[in-house]
């Protein structure tokens, strides 16, 4: 047994000092549609193969139901062996506490800190010098998705920008489409805006509103051309008349919509409409006009046990979770992007190439939740939502509001 | 002295968990407690924001809006689908499941299903345009000015079948004698309904009054699944802002502050009417 | 109407009168009365029949269509799934995994806290012990209390007792938190019934237990009828509770539903979720028209008499 384990372990491309027990290992998330269970059950054999168990804890929802769900059990003593959060500053007062498990050992040994790029998804991981968690996947917000047949109908060229879609929006609107779908839940309309800051504003401004909090920058004349911006997006949403994001990506699917900021995940329903990049659906990542991504994602965290086997187990499953093999199988799966440069996605169509390539040029700012805590970021949803549903909003007005939260934001 | 052995439940879930809980959430909206409750002072920092916060105060607006609907509407609906049952009628069974079976369904789906009866393009406004009359307007959801009676429809669809179960439970227990009685001294039967059964109601009344206040002050699944707080932020509700900061933006004590104002108005409700219920029998 | 006997002949009956009936059966009364009692319950229905209709139809003819449209190919697909192949992530046997969880979840959950609150009440409405005002107050003010808010200091509470993610610490919180509705329920049933019945109960010689299980529970069924509605829907519909407080192992059947209905990221199957929520439905449904029965009239008018 001892023996099959360790060659297991090898064959898996790990050398791992502890002469680690098999054990059971609960692990939760909230990864519970068909593709993301596909990818989850990738993670799940390559932990099994090291001789352990995985027990699966889906939790469906969002961070929003499941979050209190994963917080309950750490704090009331029954903690799960591994669990799944955005990265980012969610889990900073639980590692404060001493509830969650440094695994800096592992990464060091592996050489973490050469292998993820980009490394700031290693820095999110990182409190006080120590590493925390495991990152998994980049996922971006930055993404035009236009309908080809769409633009077809209305006789007008695919823009290849912003500003030629903005012109584009009257001739659609004449030939009854929508030209902006937007689904009503606030924070769509958040991620668009951030969308924007990106696009129009430029990663510069980005990272000074979003980073520094610079409320100079926030109130200042490039900010307001973001604004003017929103306006657009406002005329061009009226009467999306859906609730979630995928209804929306229907409306441009199914070409009565014209187009959709959203983030690389909205790829998959192309996929499952059986539509094909380039031919049916056009992608602008950066809106066409400042191509850079953003790096955010998922990543996994290891509660502290008590169980000395099962404390080896959680070792052994955030090695796994960098494997390059793990990796590749992991993200195809899941519609993201991996966070080892080193690996090659051969099956990428042409949208995800072209994030790769962005993501080697090293274009990339970082995302929301990375600069942000979510509280500041549901404040600006909040306002940008309101904003679009209300027709005779100032931006001024608008902007006014922006920088009060922008000068309080943490 | 039997009786307050059987009352320790009570006495325990009352002093413990309701009192203990609430007197622990009022103290820790003085943090600013994050993701975790911790014991950090800022004054009243927390009411500050809260009250200068735009969607709060939408919310705010909103629930006191729904709530009257709701008490007038599940009361008057309740109760006249109960004396209509109460007609000895054929299959009173099958309809009373039918107003019922409403309520076994969960609030998320409830939300979901409304979203689609009352969405402009593919529900009911599309269909009767479908019929060829072009200039019906029927689109609660996606007008700011009237969303929130949109959400008390699927509301009132859910939750009047259980205020008529009451109300029914409450007639059952009328003695059949009093009928015989009116009857007899030739008196219209509404007038028996309006002033001598309703008045006979009052304890029930009391109950589904209860019920459906503290569902109103709850209100959450509903809007998350019709609306998301939408249009922009016009349907938002307080219970939904709660848990919005507890969970989504992680500040419990943002939470707890808007938490305790809701509490605080129930307890403005609830002291004069405990004093009323109780101050009177003690004098009788 | 017009004899005691057969009204109460119909008393008993439990679908409808079967006795003797008036014979204008068409009366303007009649057509009134029917009348409106069914537009009334097609307003109710028109959401079921899109449920039903949905949960028949194959997804591409969802995305095509009217919602209000029957079926083109009927489909039994979503309903196999739901129930037996759906995925809580990697394990994929669908409502069916946690249906037995629900039932040994909600019937101790439900006994147990239509017992607590019906005594609770009776002691209340019929014992009035000093401070039993002040305790009533502060529950029926915990009515009001939104479940989340309750949700830290619960984990505290149950870390402490040693009953965290134990089945019988969730019946405890399923007791605890339908104990303020339960409560006031009993309590203004009981005082609405005639106070002779209970001091005929003393002179009898019986004690506070007597009463209670031989005069007060056998007149008051109709709201326990209304208590059993209460606490199976809540209880078997209850996700947070259920998720939060106990094992992966003992998760009821809400979590799967949950995951079929609310997968935020992904395609939505609105054809599984609503196969899922009417089976999910199915068991307080069932329990709806199978207590209907209870709601007898004339239990009171009866009891007084005899």
């Amino acid at each position: 047994m001892r023996y099959r384990l360790s060659a297991a372990v090898l064959a898996a491309g790990v050398a791992f000092p502890l002469a680690a027990q098999a054990t059971d290992l609960e692990v939760t998330h909230w990864w519970t549609s068909g593709g993301e269970a596909a990818a989850v059950a990738e993670l799940a054999k390559a932990f099994d193969a090291t001789g352990n168990k995985w027990i699966d804890g889906a939790i469906a929802g969002s961070g929003n139901t499941a979050r209190p769900v994963m917080i309950s059990r750490i704090t009331g003593g029954d903690p799960m062996g591994a669990t799944q959060f955005n990265h980012g500053r969610q889990t900073e007062e639980l590692i404060e506490a001493g509830l969650m498990r440094d695994v800096t050992k592992v990464a060091e040994e592996q050489g973490w800190v050469d292998i993820v790029k980009p490394a700031s998804l290693l820095d999110s991981c990182t409190v006080d010098g120590k590493i925390y968690c495991v990152p998994i996947n980049i996922h971006s917000w930055e993404w035009l998705w236009l309908s080809n047949k769409a633009f077809e109908d209305a006789g007008v060229e695919v823009p290849t920008n912003w500003d030629e879609f903005v012109a584009a929006a009257p001739a659609l609107k004449e030939a009854g489409k929508v030209p902006l779908a937007i689904g009503g839940q606030p924070w769509q309309a958040g991620g668009a805006f951030r969308v924007l800051v990106t696009g129009i504003g430029g990663p510069d401004l980005y990272e000074k509103v979003y980073g520094d909090k610079d409320a100079d920058a926030a109130g200042g004349p490039e900010m307001a051309k973001v604004f003017d911006a929103v306006e657009d997006m406002r005329e061009m949403s009226a009467g999306s008349n859906v609730q979630d994001w995928n209804q929306a990506t229907n409306l441009v699917i199914t070409g009565q919509a014209g187009g959709q900021i959203m983030g690389d995940w909205a790829q998959g329903e192309f996929q499952i409409a059986g539509q094909v990049a380039g031919e049916d659906y056009s992608c602008l990542p950066g809106l066409g006009v400042n191509e850079a991504i953003s790096t955010g994602g998922d990543a996994f965290y290891f509660p502290t046990l008590d169980d000395e086997t099962e404390s080896a187990a959680q070792l052994e499953l955030a090695s796994v979770m960098l494997d390059p093999k793990t990796q590749v199988a992991f993200n195809l799966k899941k519609g993201s992007l991996p966070v080892r440069g080193d690996v090659d996605l051969e099956a990428a169509n042409d949208c995800m190439r072209k994030g790769l390539d962005i993501l080697a040029r090293g274009d990339i700012v970082s995302s929301g939740e990375q600069l942000m805590n979510q509280d500041s970021l549901n404040q600006i949803n909040d306002l940008i939502a309101e904003f679009l549903a209300t027709p005779d909003m100032t931006t001024e007005a608008a902007q006014e509001r922006f920088v009060d939260i922008v000068a309080s934001a943490k | 002295m039997t009786a307050k052995i059987a009352s320790l439940p009570m006495i325990l879930t009352a002093s413990v968990v309701f009192a203990g809980g609430t007197v622990w959430t009022f103290v820790y909206s003085f943090t600013d407690s994050g993701l975790l409750p911790r014991l950090r002072f800022v004054g009243l920092d927390q009411y500050e924001r809260l009250w200068s916060t735009r969607r709060w105060l939408v919310s705010i607006e909103n629930l006191f809006i729904y709530g009257v609907c709701m008490l007038v509407f599940s009361l008057v609906i309740g109760f006249v689908l109960a004396a209509l049952l109460d007609q000895k009628i054929r299959f009173e069974n099958t309809f009373r499941t039918i107003f019922l079976y409403p309520f076994a369904l969960s609030f998320i789906v409830t939300g979901l299903v409304w979203q689609w009866l009352l969405n402009p393009d593919f529900g009911i406004q599309g269909v009767v345009q479908g019929l060829g009359w072009t200039s019906f307007d029927f689109d609660p959801l996606y007008d700011p000015d009237i969303v929130i009676y949109g959400i008390l429809i699927a509301a009132l669809w859910q939750s009047t079948g259980l205020v008529m179960c009451l109300m029914l439970a409450g007639l059952r227990g009328i003695d059949e004698d009093i009928w015989k009685a009116a009857r007899v001294d030739g008196i219209p039967m509404w007038r028996t309904y309006v002033f001598i059964v309703i008045p006979m109601l009052r304890p029930v009344l009391v109950t589904a009054l209860v019920i459906i206040a503290s569902g109103i002050v709850k209100v959450y699944d509903l809007v998350v699944a019709q609306t998301s707080g939408g249009p922009g932020i016009a349907s938002e509700v307080p219970a939904k802002y709660v848990y919005d900061m507890m969970f989504s933006s992680q500040n419990l004590g943002q939470g707890f502050a808007a938490s305790t104002m809701m509490l605080l108005s129930v307890l403005i409700v609830l002291i004069p009417w405990a004093y009323l219920e109780f101050g009177k029998k003690k004098h009788g | 109407m017009d004899n005691t006997v057969s009204a109460d002949l119909r008393d008993l009956d439990t679908s409808g009168p079967s006795g003797p009936r008036p014979r204008r059966t068409f009366s303007r009364r009649n057509i009134f009365l029917y009348g409106t009692l069914l537009v009334i319950a097609l307003y109710y229905l028109l959401p079921l029949y899109v449920m039903v209709v949905t949960s028949l139809k194959g997804m591409p003819e969802i995305r095509l269509g009217n919602i209000f449209a029957p079926p083109v190919d009927v489909t039994f697909a979503p309903w196999v799934k739901a129930w037996s192949q759906a995925c809580t992530g990697l394990n994929c046997d669908g409502l069916s995994r946690g249906f037995w969880n629900s039932v040994r979840i909600t019937v101790p959950s439900v006994v147990l806290s239509i017992a607590i609150a019906s005594v609770n009440g009776y002691a209340l409405a019929n014992w009035r012990f000093k401070g039993a005002e002040t305790f009533f107050t502060i529950l029926i003010f915990g009515a009001f209390i939104p479940y989340q808010v309750m949700l830290y200091p619960i984990v505290i509470l149950l870390r402490e007792m040693g009953l965290y993610g134990s089945l019988w610490g969730l019946v405890i919180v399923h007791c605890i938190f339908g104990m303020p509705i339960l409560t006031l329920l009993f309590r203004n049933y009981f005082t609405s019934l005639p106070e002779e019945l209970f001091k005929a109960g003393r002179v009898d010689g019986a004690g506070f237990w007597g009463i209670y299980l031989r005069i007060m529970v056998p007149m008051s069924l109709p709201i326990f009828v209304v208590a059993l509605i209460i606490q199976v829907t809540g209880i078997w519909n209850d996700f947070l509770f259920g998720v939060v407080y106990t094992r992966p192992d003992t998760y009821p059947m809400t979590v799967q539903l949950n995951n079929i209905v609310n997968s935020v990221q992904g395609v939505k199957e609105y054809n599984v979720n609503m196969a899922a929520t009417l089976l999910t439905g199915l068991v307080p449904l069932a329990i709806y028209f199978a207590s209907g029965r209870f709601f007898v009239r004339g239990i009171a008018a009866g009891a007084v008499k005899g």
